[in-house]
């Protein structure tokens, strides 16, 4: 406190001689945080503050929680299915994952390609990028359900709702690894007469590779995540319809708890595959 | 040898492309995904949006009533986010390589971050949804788990990359932890910490929606009811003005980024 009053006093005196030092760009970014955690906590007051308490018991609610976490967390069973079943739920649910990453990936690099500013024309990079952030944007759920209009209910709707959410993230992640790619390398090859095609699968692809399978594996664990939630919001096939139908048809909280754990399961196992992947690649360059 | 080189690079590449069709294949099976229903249904969804999928003079005078909800799931995210951040900067002070404590606490906390992050959202909606009914607190609730979890994994990382240097040179000196918590430890990390929790918001909003359609409340309660009661109008007016929310929300944290970082 002290220091900062006294460096604003010396400011006064002479305020050129501040300029020139390397404390200003730091105080601006500091001045700026300071700013930005004062506005969030002050929303996150004034959220907390107008909630409707009033629909809800908060106590009973609260101990009916905990008492609930316990059931399901404490006494995992299930009598409507079998631990095969709930496999087999769970290998769908990775089913819709793989072919909504896989589909995903595949535009994703082609219009990462053209998105990357080192690679193609600007207008046309910007115009993708765009129409990309738009898509975005939309949350994956409301991709599902308005794809369910003319599909129905189901698998499909679901993998083409959840392609188009991953197209557009891959394609963010994917241009930007592009970008970081050297500039000196494009215009050797270039120089030697190379094309366009041959500077992508002889350059830009193979330096960028790792950055690309790990943005996928990533694309993929949040990808397991959405096939739940669309299994339960959307009636996909899988885990999560299960999961919705034993919370919120059956309330049959030790079956949730079952659910729960098997997909806590092959997330983890999901999770820690891919760092392990991604230390692999790392090792190899 | 330099055509073996190129044999085992043309096998790899074969093995690699044929894992993935057979995957893929067993997948579509096992999904029963329907290649050429998925392709026609792009088509169908474009002529159906283009002729039934735009607001009209009707949905808007739902807007005042899609603004409150829309208000109350952006509040709600912010609040979810910021609170769920207090307790990550606990954990992952606890469980972060330079800054833990002890062995014990290090492996719970990372246990702890790690459960709550790979269970799934739904579950937390659904299992909270049974005490407290349609309360907002049920969305707020189940996105600040949600939440907790990723960013006590992000703000480890976070302290592991950025504080080993000037944490070693403070405990030279004979700092105490407290000290090299608050004066090296959170002031380096903050600008990367803060980065990550405008992220986090932004990722919140859309999740809310999901929530809401869960548990029926915000934003995402209001996109269900018209969608259910095929009033689409009105739907692509709530799809819409969630776009400009998160597109407002994403530019302006960008631009905090470009000052901060």
């Amino acid at each position: 406190m002290q220091i900062e009053e006294s460096i604003k006093g010396w400011g006064q005196l002479s305020s050129d001689e501040i300029a020139d030092t390397p404390v200003r760009p730091l105080n601006r970014s500091s001045f700026a945080m300071r700013i930005i955690l004062l506005i969030l906590s002050v929303l996150t007051i004034y959220a907390l503050s107008t909630i409707d308490y009033n629909s809800v018991d908060i106590k009973k609610a609260v101990s009916d929680t905990l008492s609930n976490f316990k059931t399901m967390f404490l006494q995992p069973y299930s009598h409507r299915f079998s631990l095969p079943d709930a496999f087999y739920g769970v290998v769908v649910t990775m089913g819709l994952a793989f072919l909504t990453t896989l589909f995903g990936g595949i535009i994703a690099l082609f219009l990462g390609l053209l998105a990357a500013q080192n690679l193609g024309l600007k207008q046309v990079a910007n115009i993708i990028k765009v129409f990309v952030a738009f898509i975005r944007a939309v949350p994956t759920i409301l991709w599902v359900l308005i794809f369910a209009v003319s599909a129905g209910l189901g698998s499909a709707a679901a993998v083409i709702g959840m392609t188009f959410h991953s197209v557009s993230y891959l394609t963010k992640a994917y241009s930007e690894s592009f970008e970081d790619l050297d500039r000196s390398v494009i215009e050797a090859l270039m120089a030697s007469g190379a094309n366009w095609w041959q500077i992508v699968f002889q350059a830009v692809i193979p330096s960028s590779v790792t950055y690309l399978l790990s943005w996928t594996f990533l694309r993929f664990e949040i990808n397991f995540a959405n096939a739940v939630a669309m299994g339960a919001a959307a009636g996909a096939a899988g885990i999560g319809f299960d999961l919705f139908m034993a919370s919120g048809f059956y309330f049959d909280l030790r079956e949730v708890g079952l659910i729960t754990y098997f997909i806590l399961a092959f997330a983890m196992a999901l999770e820690s595959l891919s760092t392990n992947m991604k230390g692999r690649l790392r090792k190899r360059i | 040898m330099q055509a073996d080189i190129f044999i085992k690079r043309r096998n790899g590449g074969l093995l690699f492309f044929a894992s993935l069709a057979i995957l893929t294949a067993g997948s579509m099976i096992i999904t029963e995904y329907d290649v050429l229903k998925g392709f026609t249904s792009i088509a169908g969804a474009l002529i159906w949006g283009f002729s039934n999928f735009y607001p009209d003079a009707g949905s808007m005078q739902k807007l005042g009533d899609i603004m409150l909800k829309l208000r109350e799931t952006v509040l709600m995210s912010i609040a979810s986010t910021t609170v769920a951040a207090v307790f990550a900067i606990l954990l992952a002070l606890a469980g972060s390589r330079t800054t833990r404590m002890n062995n014990l606490f290090s492996v719970a906390a990372r246990g702890i971050a790690s459960v709550f992050r790979n269970i799934p959202l739904v579950a937390w909606a659904m299992v909270l949804m049974l005490a407290f009914s349609q309360s907002p607190l049920t969305g707020y609730l189940a996105l600040f788990f949600g939440s907790l979890g990723f960013l006590a994994r992000a703000f480890m990382e976070t302290i592991d990359e950025v504080s080993n240097n000037s944490v070693e040179a403070l405990q030279a000196t004979g700092a105490g932890y407290f000290h090299i918590i608050f004066q090296a430890v959170l002031p380096s990390s903050m600008p990367q910490m803060i980065s990550w929790l405008l992220y986090m918001i932004e990722t919140n909003i859309r999740d809310a929606t999901l929530v809401g359609i869960l548990t029926g409340t915000g934003i995402g309660f209001s996109f269900e009811l018209y969608y259910k009661s095929l009033n689409y109008h009105a739907a692509s007016l709530v799809v819409i003005l969630i776009v400009i929310t998160v597109i407002v929300i994403e530019s302006i944290s960008n631009k905090i980024r470009r000052v901060i970082l």
